[in-house]
């Protein structure tokens, strides 16, 4: 127990670290708010070398110019919306990490949905289906002297 | 019977779906550029760094940009047959040298051949970013009015070359 305290402690620093690291290439000539505004929009979009990275995670030439692309435009006062659509006439909506709910994202979008509803259905009437089969029907005379001979243990054969 | 058949077509359509997209490669995102006039750019020549050079000055011709790298590995796959190209003098061929050292992209055309009419300087990737440019080498196909027709990313490769690019070339070169 004592061990495991030690340890946590001596990892402490190195957890407090990360986001400091991940904060280091923000120019100082950007507020709280804006700085804010650069790692939200970073990690909204898509680094195009290693395609399953934002550009706020990875490292590679482009996302760092990518970043100081944002960040410049950060600086010159542009709104989000108009950094977002910079990227996405440069790169397509593949820079963007959610794709825009749009006619040919539909199925991207809603298909999870639908195959829940689909599956929901034939749940649906595969139980309906098997509660007509093993419904208990009620016995007749001869089914019931047999059920008692079994049960009486005499094999159900002399049940009259 | 049914039983069985409702499964197996879910499970065919499910393989063909998984199949086809075995064989897309991740790494073509269609550009939004095509169809679309060619980015501004002025840069300074990589041969003379005193002159400049702007998209403007191809109005009129069919051409071809080539974004290239002396640290590019998969420049040099393509590099012999832009080579070949540019003797043959189909169509002229502008280099983009992207995020690159001069003295190092002189000496790189120097041991390879020096396909293009000629290189401007982007070194640090700023007009790069404006076409879109992600994975080193790639090649635009411009028409006589600024339009970017077709992009190419990755290597030219022979097939790419003939069976793409070329044809795209002298269909835009007749009209």
């Amino acid at each position: 127990m004592k061990a495991l305290a030690i340890l946590l402690l001596a990892l402490a620093p190195l957890c407090a670290a990360l986001p400091a690291a991940a904060n280091e290439a923000v120019p100082t000539d950007l507020d709280r708010v804006q700085q804010k505004r650069a790692v939200d929009l970073a990690e909204n979009l898509r680094c195009l070398v290693c395609q399953n990275q934002t550009i706020a995670d990875s490292n590679a030439e482009l996302a760092q110019d990518l970043r100081r692309q944002v960040r410049e435009q950060i600086a010159q006062g542009r709104s989000d919306a108009e950094i977002v659509s910079f990227m996405v006439q440069r790169y397509g909506d593949f820079v963007l990490y959610k794709p825009p709910v749009k006619a040919t994202t539909l199925l991207l979008w809603f298909g999870p949905a639908l195959l829940l509803l689909v599956g929901m259905l034939a749940l649906l009437r595969n139980l309906r289906g098997r509660a007509k089969r093993d419904s208990p029907h009620a016995l007749n005379d001869e089914e019931r002297a047999r059920a008692r001979g079994l049960l009486d243990g005499s094999g159900g054969k002399d049940a009259a | 019977m049914n039983r069985f058949l409702f499964p197996l077509g879910v499970f065919v359509i499910l393989a063909a779906f998984l199949a086809v997209g075995l064989t897309l490669n991740p790494r073509e995102v269609p550009s939004p550029l095509v169809d679309k006039p060619v980015p501004a750019f002025k840069l300074a020549q990589l041969a003379q760094p005193e002159l400049e050079f702007t998209q403007k000055d191809m109005l009129g011709q069919v051409w071809l940009l080539n974004v290239w790298a002396s640290w590019c590995v998969s420049c040099r796959e393509e590099h012999p047959i832009l080579v070949e190209l540019a003797r043959n003098r189909v169509v002229p061929v502008i280099g983009l040298n992207y995020k690159d050292k001069p003295p190092e992209a002189k000496a790189w055309l120097k041991q390879f051949g020096d396909p293009y009419m000629l290189s401007v300087m982007d070194q640090d990737g700023r007009v790069g970013i404006d076409y879109g440019v992600y994975g080193v080498p790639e090649t635009f196909v411009i028409d006589r009015a600024g339009v970017i027709r077709y992009k190419q990313i990755g290597p030219v490769t022979r097939e790419a070359l003939e069976g793409k690019i070329l044809p795209l070339v002298r269909q835009l070169q007749k009209s």
